[in-house]
């Protein structure tokens, strides 16, 4: 193991985050299986559904993919800034605002707009948008003071004000709320999984993992972020610009969730609309906190969240379907109760 | 006489030994020191009296048998064992009294009885004959005066045994005497005293009883009176290293690296603002002066008379209120921490937890940490680099364990700080070095190496500008020794007057104001 991909003690450590996830998801499998049979139904019979009618035929798989796509993405931009001591809450605001601005320069294209440059731009428009958002609640806790939570939470519920007056006023088309479609060329091509929603977008997604998972293992800036969560005084005095890298942590964070919002309107709605992506950036940090904000696990923990989202359509015969949101609850409960110890080397001896 | 506390502990750090059946016995009454290597297992055997770490295997019995897998603090605590941190544990904007009440709170009709936390800790203080304000408020008060009535409060409670980790590093030398001296009259009063140092003198000074260990055994025993040398060598398995003396002299024209002009800073503790009228001297006020290339400059004082301030303004990390620094003839006074570092200046924190280390980074990490710009390719991380000079510093210092990718919280407190020493020192074309408390909290092997690094750093031509308490090792690096007090330089020795015979009385008289 290279010194630098490590940041808690080597192979050991790691490996007892490995295990630790996993008995969070036992766990929680046990608690969900107490609840419901506490609903009345039998768990083993759920669970079975649940599995079945997600990766049990591809129509199942197919939504899960397209549900994972945006999830992998938020949960991104709650991890990049996690790990640089800042808590993005605010994933869902950044969302809105790209997919709205996404939305707009889409649909101002012109309609021959060729894939190869439409998309791009319009993914970057999102981006930028997003990361906008990100970088101004950054800019305020770095050099205002102001907590990044509270900044987020305001922010997320003026972005949700004005992105429906600004439609209101006068990007709603007719009678819908709903903006102008995006030019052809701005859509990500569905992937044809049987009806399923799934689109081409789920690249931009795990590239997007790759990216982030390079930049916090083999860069340098991932690793002043690092330093800038683990020890902001002892990154301070080693010449680190915490402020300026906390701004760029948050920028890259909205940037993320700009690119979520550019999945629901390129890849689904190819609009804006009222409600678009609703919950997904808040979900995302339940998918950034089980995934310990590693990049590789984020993957793999939206996926997991996805299924339960899909499968929970599934079993809404057999129990209510707030089950299922309490079940996802139930997930990041027992992950963070069992996750919070390894996270330093040497437990108890201080 | 019979025995306060009697122990066997093994204890495994991951696939590491930190101790291997070692061995402490402590008689009722006495003060005992327990003396070893950095990394011998010192702290660990300690925490386990203490309950702060659970041994793996052994016994332990204090006063009464304990059972070693329940042992815990409020266990340990129940036993009438108390301890004293090394770094304070006083809220400094509430008043000793209210101090001592913290955690304990004496209550009357279901309100807290300030008055009993003030009448309590007054009665303990007149027991051990210290004198005490149970008013005054702590932030007020200096590192010495804090931690003798943090001794008092702990010893108020816990009367069996009391131990202390390192408790004499932050001290000015005439502090020392006084916290010793009522380390003597609490065993008097029959509480056995367990303490850690590296300073033998003291050690041969205080302790009745000495336990050396090395690498996690317990390989002496010894009685009051051996020869510090005996215990030098019985903890190193060999010979001590010779301490050394100044680099050569560098020349009179030697051209000015670090200067300083009427320099003021604002006061850090923040005790002066919260309770107006609470007396600190409070920051640095007009402190001007140059170290050429070559030279050692010290900078003695009691902590808290403005070392603090005058290092982070000079090193970048709090803003001059007033005056002016450059760096190789460049005004530096607002430039930030990285052109600083850019510009050849190397910073040895005081305070190795908050500016030195990322506690929960690994040793690599560290390394990397400030000297990004040796690894950087680009926007990536050259990481055959970065184990290079990982490994170099781990071996230039003798860090133990040598091990890159452990996280540095499981070094013991000395290989620490000779992490960061050796990461600071290593950087490539260091033109000035703020070494502050260089050596704190390490052995006498790792005080030697890092004494003949900051040497060596002088004889390549860099200027060294040391801050420490420990007269002795000023003396032995500097070639001039300014003093601070009350945020301004109080006198400077220099050349025959610093090699003289009264040169420590004279340093320590202005370090107290009396001149
Ligand atoms: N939390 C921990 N995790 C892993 N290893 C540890 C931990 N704490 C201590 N160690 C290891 O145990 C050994 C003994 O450490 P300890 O802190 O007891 O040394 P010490 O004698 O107090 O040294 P020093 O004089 O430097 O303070 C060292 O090798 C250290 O690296
Ligand atoms: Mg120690």
């Amino acid at each position: 193991m290279t010194p630098s991909g490590v940041d808690r003690g080597g192979d050991g450590a790691r490996f007892a985050e490995l295990r630790a996830a996993a008995v969070a998801l036992l766990a929680a499998m046990a608690a969900g299986s107490l609840l419901i049979i506490l609903a009345g139904a039998s768990p083993l019979e759920v669970w079975r559904t649940l599995v079945a009618r997600t990766f049990g035929d591809a129509y199942g798989a197919g939504q899960v993919v397209f549900r994972a796509t945006p999830l992998v993405l938020t949960g991104l931009a709650v991890a990049v800034p996690l790990r640089a001591g800042l808590f993005n809450i605010g994933a869902e605001g950044q969302m809105i605002a790209a997919a709205m601005c996404c939305a707009v320069v889409g649909a101002a294209l012109p309609a021959a707009t060729p894939a190869l440059l439409a998309l791009p731009v319009a993914m970057a428009a999102a981006a930028v948008a997003g990361g906008a958002v990100g970088a101004a609640t950054g800019a305020l806790r770095a050099y205002r003071g102001a907590h990044e939570v509270i900044v987020a939470i305001l922010l997320n519920a003026i972005i949700a004000g004005v992105a429906l007056w600004l439609g209101n006023q006068w990007l709603f088309v007719g009678e819908a709320t709903r903006t102008a479609s995006v030019v052809e060329g701005a859509r990500f091509a569905e992937l044809g999984i049987t009806g399923s929603s799934a689109s081409s977008s789920v690249v931009v997604a795990l590239v997007a993992a790759a990216a982030v998972g390079w930049l916090q293992t083999r860069s340098t800036i991932g690793f002043r972020w690092r330093m800038i969560g683990g020890g902001p005084d002892a990154a301070l005095a080693a010449g680190i610009s915490v402020a300026r890298d906390r701004v760029s942590a948050m920028a890259a964070a909205g940037a993320l969730a700009g690119l979520a919002g550019a999945h629901f309107v390129l890849g689904h709605k190819h609009a804006f609309e009222e409600g678009l992506g609703r919950g997904v950036g808040f979900l995302g940090v339940a998918v950034a906190l089980l995934a310990q904000g590693r990049a590789a696990a984020i993957v793999v923990s939206a996926v997991l969240f996805a299924a339960l989202s899909q499968g929970g359509l599934g079993v809404a015969e057999l129990v209510p379907k707030e089950l299922v949101d309490v079940l996802q609850a139930v997930v990041v409960l027992v992950a963070a109760a069992t996750l919070g110890r390894t996270t330093s080397v040497g437990g108890g001896a201080r | 006489m019979s025995a306060a506390l009697v122990m066997r502990a093994s204890k495994r750090f991951g696939d590491r030994d930190a101790l291997v059946d070692a061995r402490l016995e402590v008689a009722a009454g006495t003060v005992h020191a327990v003396v070893g290597e950095n990394g011998a297992g010192k702290s660990t055997l300690l925490k386990i009296v203490y309950g702060l770490v659970r041994a793996d295997r052994g016994q332990l019995a204090i006063g009464q048998r304990c059972d070693l897998a329940r042992h815990g603090v409020a266990a340990a605590q129940a036993l009438g064992v108390g301890m004293v941190h090394q770094h304070g544990m006083l809220v400094p904007t509430l008043t000793l009294a209210e101090n001592a009440a913290l955690g304990h709170e004496p209550v009357r009709r279901g309100l807290l009885d300030l008055a009993a936390a003030r009448r309590d800790l007054a009665r303990a203080a007149a027991r051990l004959e210290q004198s005490l304000d149970p008013d005054a408020c702590a932030g007020a008060l200096s590192v010495g005066e804090q931690q003798r009535a943090e001794i008092v409060m702990v010893v108020a409670r816990a009367q069996k045994l009391l131990i202390l980790d390192e408790p004499t590093a932050l001290l000015a030398p005439g502090e020392v005497d006084r916290l010793l001296a009522l380390l003597r009259r609490i065993a008097g009063d029959g509480c056995a005293v367990v303490l850690v140092s590296h300073k033998l003198d003291e050690v041969a000074e205080v302790a009745d009883a000495i336990t050396v260990l090395r690498a996690g055994r317990t390989v002496a025993e010894l009685a009051r009176g051996v020869a510090t040398r005996e215990v030098a060598r019985a903890m190193v398995g060999g010979e001590p290293p010779p301490t050394g003396a100044p680099p050569p002299l560098p020349p009179a024209d030697a051209a000015v690296v670090l200067m300083v002009r009427g320099l003021a800073v604002h006061d850090l503790s923040g005790a002066a603002t919260l309770r107006p009228g609470a007396g600190s001297a409070g920051g640095l006020r007009q402190v001007s002066f140059e170290v050429r290339a070559g030279e050692v400059v010290g900078i003695a004082g009691v902590e808290g008379n403005g070392q603090r301030e005058l290092v982070q303004a000079v090193v970048g990390l709090v803003p001059a209120a007033a005056g002016r620094i450059t760096l190789g003839g460049v005004d530096m006074t607002h430039a930030t921490v990285a052109a600083r570092r850019a510009a050849g200046l190397a910073h040895v924190a005081e305070d190795r937890h908050h500016h030195g280390l990322v506690l929960d980074a690994t040793v690599a990490d560290n390394v990397m940490l400030g000297r990004l710009d040796e690894v950087a390719r680009g926007l990536t991380i050259d990481r055959t680099r970065v184990r290079t000079l990982a490994e170099r510093a781990l071996a230039d210092l003798d860090v133990r364990p040598a091990d890159p990718s452990l996280a540095a919280r499981a070094l013991s407190g000395g290989n620490q700080q000779k992490l960061v020493v050796a990461r600071e020192l290593g950087r490539a074309a260091v033109r000035a070095v703020v070494a502050a408390q260089p050596t704190r909290g390490v052995d006498l092997a790792a005080q030697a190496r890092i004494h003949d690094r900051l040497r060596a750093a002088a004889a390549a031509g860099a200027a060294v500008l040391v801050i420490s308490a420990d007269l002795d090792e000023l003396f032995a690096l500097c070639h001039r020794v300014a003093v601070l007090h009350r945020g301004a330089i109080a006198g400077e020795l220099a050349g025959d007057a610093l090699r003289a015979a009264d040169a420590r009385a004279t340093l320590g008289a202005w370090m107290v104001g009396a001149a």
